[in-house]
């Protein structure tokens, strides 16, 4: 099977217009006799149930919180990117365009990157009509900020709530729809396996969180909308319930996984204080605008960071990257944090953080300016911590924050299943090996208001999926599977915990496949992984019923797909022997020990295919062709 | 630190509940309320006792599922903090802590510290959006907001929808929610066309609920974790006059929505 992205014909900023008149239109009169299931409810869901709704299609929108404006997307802090140049200081689609792939460290596909720079400017057009209250200037306009090591300001922003605010936008429009009986929403249902007939996405099977009935829904195409899977790694900054259940099942019914292995690490996070930590809260970037990141020189010193003298402080990114010093990307902020902290120079009781110290931007600027610009953060940083970051520096550390990788999709949001459709973080993403700052709200909204209802519509009139109802006996098989599959997790009564299996797991993960890998550790963790699967099914203690609320038999299903989804992981770092992004392989470095990229071997998406419990999955590539942007070594010296 | 708990356990909605008590030893300062509770919960599992059901998911108090009642205090003694954001150096070693689900009719416990919220998605559902379909808006800046505007109606819509207000009202009242997400939209000029309707509409869904009224209590405001003000309350009272002096009921305006 050859993949086919359906990159449109035409020059880069004509595909997307040119393919938008090709594509087929449903006859609004036959819109409402098709039903389109969405699973996930955060900004690429939300605005994408609530867009086909409005078109006239009948929506189904399930999510596994209480209530849909609870999807995390809702924890976004920082603000969404748009080339709107609304700051005449030289922002354009091509430019946005341009810093996209080059972020990404050429691995997204062109077209779509540029379509996505395209659709951003629709986007904030979109939320402004909707009431989102971004940031505004005293005249009134729109305010803008430089975000991520952006040279032009092109970040709109909602206080420090901006993805909050995108949310509750598409919650709104959702809700709006939801009123009008265009979507029915279904909350604390969970997606636990999609149904395929005769090839294509046909439907799903969800189980109620309450009652604990499971239940199939059929429909002409799905779409999945589940975000990302970085709770693999156990801590992250995704929320506790974020799990990879829908597309890895999506993954094993057919769907080819997208790039697995592309992990961001974000480097400003709180450090852990012990092992009852249960997730990990993200600081802004932004602050280290102003925040200059020391260890002390000398391994094991243990004295107060105030008490440190200047001379023995190692400010090792100034020193190291002169040009960028403290803005380095986030990739290169985080494996330098590690490095210190494995020469035994990191700070805390842990040994695990490093110090982001404002002694000398207040010295500069005073207190006021730096509370101006970051007192909430500092709030939030002294409420968790009980240090006040005024007169001890922060200490932070990197943590697991977004996964690149995801389900493979064609240019049209498809996967290699016919109607199965993924958005958002939940596909393989037009990120590359590398998420800049501010662009995962863009995309999910792109991908939801302004791509997928125009895409869908091509698939319905092209494909015309004949009728099916959950009669079909295919339904009934798949929920009998997932039937057995939640029996077997109650009958096991082993003597383990759910969470400390995931927690062994994350530990593997974070060692093995984290922010730098090599064949070695891969390897063992590849040994490790199908061990500790083993003794989870043998040894797992899932208390409760199945017919009614069971939280530990909801993680424990969630816990069984990380588990396999972990080995698929580790598979694909140690396939990818280069250095790109995210995915640092200590075997590809240049001779100061920068990521050093192979683009002859690897400049293509890695798309594995599933061939069954316990077999090696087959790797298709996706070859990246690049036509307008030149390949080049990223270099912050 | 050592603690006792005392925490409401009920299976579902239709068996009576009751407090049982717990103890909860070496409990670091460094803990989230949360992540206490976690540890207790990795206790009772290993001696063979149903873990306690509590909603949770950011843990970074913007989702605002977490919902539990801390000795009397809706998300605790902690002012501005959501529960999963109070931490355990709130307390002092041998502290007796009562956990409780929220109180209030509209709310009813689906389990131990779980209750059903659904009746906020449905005022939101009746009026609190505006109807601008997806499609081509003007040009954001085609439309200036002045700054005070603008940050007042961000002040609004910080609400997380957690539904403390409500839980700590006599009243059970959700007054401070529903205006929050009025006063947002009202006073945005996005929102002008439909202020009267919203306005009534979502009133009248957050009467249906069987939501109380406002008294002044202002209890909402002081266990809000995001410290939304009751003066929008005020306005919206002030807005729902005026919509019923135009419209002349305050049950619906009989306008028939534009799809």
């Amino acid at each position: 099977m050859t993949l086919d992205s359906k990159i449109p014909e035409g020059p880069l900023a004509e595909k997307w217009d040119n393919h938008r008149f090709k594509m087929k239109l449903v006859n609004p009169a036959n819109k409402r006799k098709h039903t389109v299931i969405v699973v996930g409810s955060g900004l690429a869901g939300a605005s994408a149930s609530a867009s086909m709704a409005e078109l006239g299609y009948n929506v189904k929108c399930f999510c596994y919180q209480d209530s849909p404006r609870r999807a995390h997307s809702i924890a976004a802090q920082g603000g969404i990117n748009a080339a709107k140049n609304y700051q005449n200081d030289g922002d354009s689609v091509l430019r946005l365009f341009y810093d996209t792939v080059k972020g990404g460290d050429y691995r997204s596909r062109e077209a779509n990157v540029y379509r996505l720079a395209q659709v951003s400017v629709n986007i904030i057009d979109q939320c402004v009509a909707q009431g989102v209250p971004f940031a505004r200037e005293y005249g009134g306009v729109l305010a803008n900020r430089s975000f991520g090591g952006a040279q032009v300001s092109r970040t709109f922003y909602a206080r420090g709530q901006t993805g909050q605010q995108l949310l509750l936008g598409a919650y709104q429009a959702l809700e709006r729809q939801i009123g009008l009986g265009k979507v029915k929403m279904y909350p604390r249902t969970e997606m636990l396996d999609l149904v395929v007939i005769d090839g294509q996405a046909r439907g799903i099977i969800t189980r109620d969180m309450i009652t604990g009935k499971i239940e199939s829904h059929a429909a002409d195409a799905v779409v999945l909308a589940t975000g990302g899977y970085g709770n693999v790694f156990y801590l992250s900054t995704n929320a506790k319930g974020c799990n990879v259940t829908a597309i890895w099942r999506a993954h094993k019914r057919g769907a080819f996984f997208g790039n697995p292995c592309y992990t961001q690490i974000h480097p400003t996070c709180i450090p852990v204080t012990g092992s009852h930590q249960s997730k990990l809260t993200l600081m802004s970037e932004s602050l280290r605008n102003d925040g200059r990141i020391w260890v002390p020189k000398e391994a094991g010193d243990k004295r107060h960071p105030n008490d440190i003298p200047e001379a023995e402080r190692d400010y090792y990114l100034e020193r190291k990257y002169p040009s960028f010093g403290n803005l380095v990307p986030r990739d290169v902020a985080s494996r330098n944090a590690k490095m210190v902290c494995d020469e035994g120079r990191g700070v805390g009781e842990s040994g695990l953080g490093v110090y982001l110290d404002f002694r000398d931007a207040i010295k500069r600027l005073g207190e006021n300016v730096i509370r101006e610009r970051y007192g909430n953060l500092f709030h939030m940083y002294q409420k968790i911590t009980d240090e006040n970051p005024y007169q001890v520096p922060m200490r932070i550390y990197p943590a697991v924050h977004y996964t690149m990788g995801g389900l493979w999709v064609d240019y049209n949001l498809m996967s290699n299943l016919p109607g199965l459709h993924v958005i958002g973080e939940a596909n393989f993403s037009d990120h590359g090996a590398n998420r800049l700052g501010a662009s995962a709200l863009m995309q999910g909204l792109a991908d939801g208001y302004f791509v997928l209802p125009y895409t869908i519509g091509d698939y319905l009139a092209s494909a015309k999926p004949k009728a099916v109802d959950t009669s079909h006996p295919e339904f009934k098989r798949v929920e009998d599977e997932v039937k057995q599959r939640i029996n077997r997790l109650l009958s096991i009564n082993g003597s383990r915990t759910v969470d400390s299996f995931h927690k062994e797991l994350g530990e593997i993960m974070w060692n093995y496949c984290g922010m730098s890998r090599d064949e070695a550790g891969l390897k063992q963790a590849l040994e490790r992984i199908p061990q500790l699967r083993e003794e989870f099914w043998n040894d797992v203690r899932v208390l409760g019923g199945a017919d009614t609320l069971n939280q530990s038999l909801e993680k424990a299903g969630r816990v069984a797909d990380f588990m396999e989804l972990a080995e698929l992981m580790c598979t694909d770092a140690l396939m990818r022997s280069e250095s790109c992004g995210g995915h640092f392989r200590e075997e590809s470095q240049t001779p100061e020990g920068e990521a050093l990229r192979d683009d002859d071997n690897f400049a293509f998406v890695a798309a594995w295919e599933y061939t069954g419990p316990g077999q090696v999955p087959v790797l298709h590539k996706e070859e990246l062709d690049f036509e307008y942007v030149q390949l080049t070594q990223r270099s912050y010296k | 630190m050592d603690l006792t708990l005392k925490v409401w356990r009920q299976p579902n909605a239709n068996t009576p509940g009751q407090i049982v008590t717990y103890a909860a030893k070496n409990v670091s300062p460094n803990m989230s309320f949360l992540e206490m509770l976690d540890v207790v919960n990795e206790g009772l599992i290993a001696k063979g006792e149903e873990p306690i059901a509590f909603d949770h998911d950011c843990r970074e108090g913007i989702c605002g599922a977490c919902s539990m009642v801390i000795n009397g205090l809706p998300h605790g003694p902690q002012r501005g903090t959501t529960a999963c954001q109070l931490h355990m150096r709130a307390f002092k070693d041998g502290d007796e802590i009562y956990i409780e689900p929220w109180r209030a009719k509209p709310f009813p416990v689906i389990k131990d510290l779980i209750v059903d919220r659904s009746a906020f998605d449905r005022i939101i559902a009746a009026g609190g959006f505006i109807s601008v379909g997806t499609g081509s808006p003007p040009d954001a800046n085609a439309l200036p907001i002045g700054k005070e505007v603008a940050d007042l109606a961000m002040d609004a819509a910080a609400c997380i929808g957690c539904g403390a207000c409500v839980a700590a009202c006599p009243n059970g009242s959700a007054m401070l929610f529903t205006s929050a997400k009025v006063a947002h939209l009202n006073m945005l000029p996005q929102g002008q066309p439909e202020r009267d309707e919203r306005t009534l509409k979502m009133v009248s869904q957050m009467d249906a609920e069987g939501f109380g009224n406002c008294t002044n209590y202002a209890e909402c405001q002081a266990v809000c974790p995001k410290e939304i003000d009751i003066q929008f309350i005020a306005k919206m009272n002030r807005d729902l006059i005026m919509a019923a002096a135009r419209h002349g009921t305050k049950k619906g305006t009989g306008k028939t929505e534009a799809l």
